[in-house]
């Protein structure tokens, strides 16, 4: 593995920022480092660009110790969520920036540097932005200069903290495909720190779920979703339900509904995790979860339908097959989780 | 027609009071600024042209203006780096102490002038002790030009820390992070990415220091030791006319300053717009 990070630590004033973080990532690998705020992911990122240094542990790149560098020996290509675009160059400056900054004997001359920013610019789709100044332009555009300048040093590792964070939603889906497009095209190993758990979803070749500082989880996007470790993980990644549950003697007792539980499930108090659209709905006489209507909206061909079960109120979803009296305000209905997980509770 | 520039007088804001906004700042700038320069103007003509051009002509009158403007420039320039280095002290490093060193900055704008002139001169003294130092290293510091220069870089000093303090707390860190990944060492990253971004700052800083140095008087009059066509600053050789009852001629000295100073200050203004235009939303 080109990328190797063992146990790594850091502190901020006592406070842990990341605790024993081991990771790998594989050549030209896309890995997204997914967390609420406060998770150490933006940290991480930036101890392996070389703006942070960890308190212990080691990072290693093709071999390489990476630590022992210094950041502008690291050839890492980093973005930031603002841009942090040099304001008083224009966009071809801020693109040579890199080059123009190695030493003399290194430095590609004059012509074979505009000849890369060109070839940048086409690939960023900025043709005819490169005399402009970043004040100049669009959040989508800033960010596509701040990606081009940083993939004009030919980085070994892309890093990209929160890249689309300060732009709006439809520039965001936009750009998170183009990302993946060059991504391809430059086949460089890319960690991409983000909080927008779609965006790492539909991105990423492997997520990495973090959470205070801790890593609670690692895999491909669509393991991650189905098989998620922890009660975090599951809400974290998309939308949930949580029921309060109790298992005992193989039977599973939610409110009024008992079934028989899985194999796996842990005994005594369980939280009950699902998907709110993986529900089947029946009649108040039927089988399932008893639960009074509180509200529907009707979209369509879905239903979001909120109701209480015992004390607690959730938010369920339905396509088409919901009986019409569940959309009646004060009805009764019953729901089954048709596909659920059950992680033991601390109450 | 007439209502019709009105309204494109009034178009640039939607902000009410307009009108008395407008109207005190220029009843406000006429009172302080224009009828005092105005009278300034008019006073040396009562010479004639002839007269006005022999009074600006005189030897002393050209060595006094000469010495005030090139030892003003000189010491707002030699306050720029100086300037620089302590707003980036300040603001870039925490360290005990540093509150007050950032309060000792703003002293030399407190302090009575003559209060300031007094201490520079029994520095810089021939028996003073640095004055003392430089007198065995050959080097005259008060009562030469050089010591014109001392008093007008210390007067200058705070103008240039003020103007780029704020510039450099508030440039964003990021924007040097993103200078070392792309591999900048130390001395590109602040060549190439902190000064530019503080230039238009540092220019009106300086501005604002040359314009201050070229009025000083008070300072000045201690250490210069004020020997004609030697140590004799324009602003001296004025108040010496006025005690000649030399009114006119102590007025073609000021209108002379008034004009070299408003042309400096516009060149300097001109300089900073040019830097801080493009693209620095």
């Amino acid at each position: 593995m080109p990328l190797e990070i063992k146990s790594l630590s850091k502190a901020f004033s006592r406070y842990p920022a990341l605790s024993d973080i081991t990771l790998t990532a594989a050549e030209g690998e896309f890995l997204a480092l997914l967390g609420p705020s406060g998770s150490g992911k933006t940290t991480l990122l930036r101890i392996l660009a070389g703006l942070e240094q960890p308190d212990a542990g080691e990072v290693r790149f093709r071999g390489e110790d990476l630590l022992a560098a210094p950041v502008r020996r690291r050839g890492v290509g980093m973005v930031f969520q603002h841009y942090a675009l040099f304001r008083h160059m224009t966009v071809e400056q801020n693109i040579a920036f890199g080059l123009q900054v190695r030493p003399r004997a290194s430095r590609p001359g004059r012509a074979a540097i505009a000849a890369r920013v060109a070839e940048l610019l086409d690939l960023m789709q900025l043709d005819g932005l490169g005399k402009r100044y970043p004040s100049q332009l669009s959040g989508g555009q800033r960010q596509r200069v701040a990606l081009a300048r940083a993939l004009a040093i030919e980085p070994r590792m892309l890093l990209l903290d929160e890249p689309f964070g300060a732009l709006d939603a439809q520039v965001r889906r936009e750009l998170r495909r183009w990302l993946r497009q060059v991504h391809d095209r430059a086949g460089v190993t890319t960690v991409f720190v983000t909080h927008d758990q779609e965006e790492a979803l539909d991105l990423a070749d492997r997520v990495a779920v973090l959470r205070a500082g801790e890593l609670v989880q690692v895999g491909a996007p669509n393991d991650v979703y189905e098989n998620p470790a922890s009660a975090f993980v599951f809400d974290f990644l998309g939308e949930a339900c949580r029921l309060e549950g109790v298992v005992r003697d193989g039977r599973l007792t939610v409110a009024d509904w008992t079934t028989t539980a899985p194999a796996d499930a842990p005994e005594g108090p369980v939280d009950l995790f699902f998907r709110p659209n993986e529900v089947a709905f029946a009649p108040a006489d039927g089988v399932g979860v008893g639960a009074n209507v509180l509200a529907a909206a009707v979209r369509g061909a879905s239903v979001k339908i909120e109701c209480k079960v015992g004390e607690q109120v959730i938010e369920l979803q339905g396509l088409g097959q919901v009986p019409p009296q569940a959309l009646t305000r004060g009805a009764r209905l019953r729901f089954t989780p048709t596909r659920y997980r059950l992680f033991a509770a601390a109450r | 027609m007439k209502s019709a520039a009105i309204a494109r007088w009034r178009e640039p804001s939607v902000l009410p009071g307009f009108p008395l906004a407008l109207g005190l700042t220029l009843a406000y700038l006429g009172a302080i600024v224009v009828v005092p320069l105005a009278v300034l103007a008019l006073k040396p003509w009562s010479l004639g042209i002839a007269g006005v051009w022999s009074a600006l002509t005189e030897p002393r009158v050209l060595a006094a203006l000469r010495l005030s403007f090139t030892t003003a420039a000189l010491a707002a320039l030699v306050d720029a780096p100086l300037g620089l280095m302590i707003g980036w002290t300040l603001t870039r490093y925490e360290f005990p102490g540093r509150r007050l060193l950032d309060a000792l900055v703003d002293l030399p704008f407190a302090l009575p002038t003559a209060v300031a002139g007094i201490a520079l001169t029994a520095l810089y003294a021939p028996n003073g002790p640095l004055g003392a130092l430089a007198a065995k290293v050959g080097i005259k510091t008060a009562y030469s030009p050089l010591g014109v220069f001392i008093a007008l870089l210390f007067v200058g000093l705070p103008f240039v820390v003020r103007a780029i303090q704020p510039v450099l707390e508030d440039l964003d860190q990021e924007v040097e992070e993103a200078a070392r990944t792309l591999g900048a060492s130390d001395l590109q990253r602040v060549w190439r990415v902190v000064l530019p971004a503080l230039a238009p700052a540092l220019v009106s800083g300086v501005g604002l220091a040359f314009a201050r140095a070229v009025g000083e008087y008070g300072s000045v009059i201690f250490i210069a030791g004020n020997m004609p066509m030697r140590t004799e600053i324009a602003p001296l050789l004025i108040v010496i006319k006025l005690e000649e009852f030399d009114y006119a001629g102590a007025a073609a000295v000021g209108l002379a300053m008034v004009v070299i100073a408003f042309g400096a200050l516009v060149a300097i203004n001109a300089l900073q717009a040019r830097l801080a235009g493009h693209g620095r939303t």
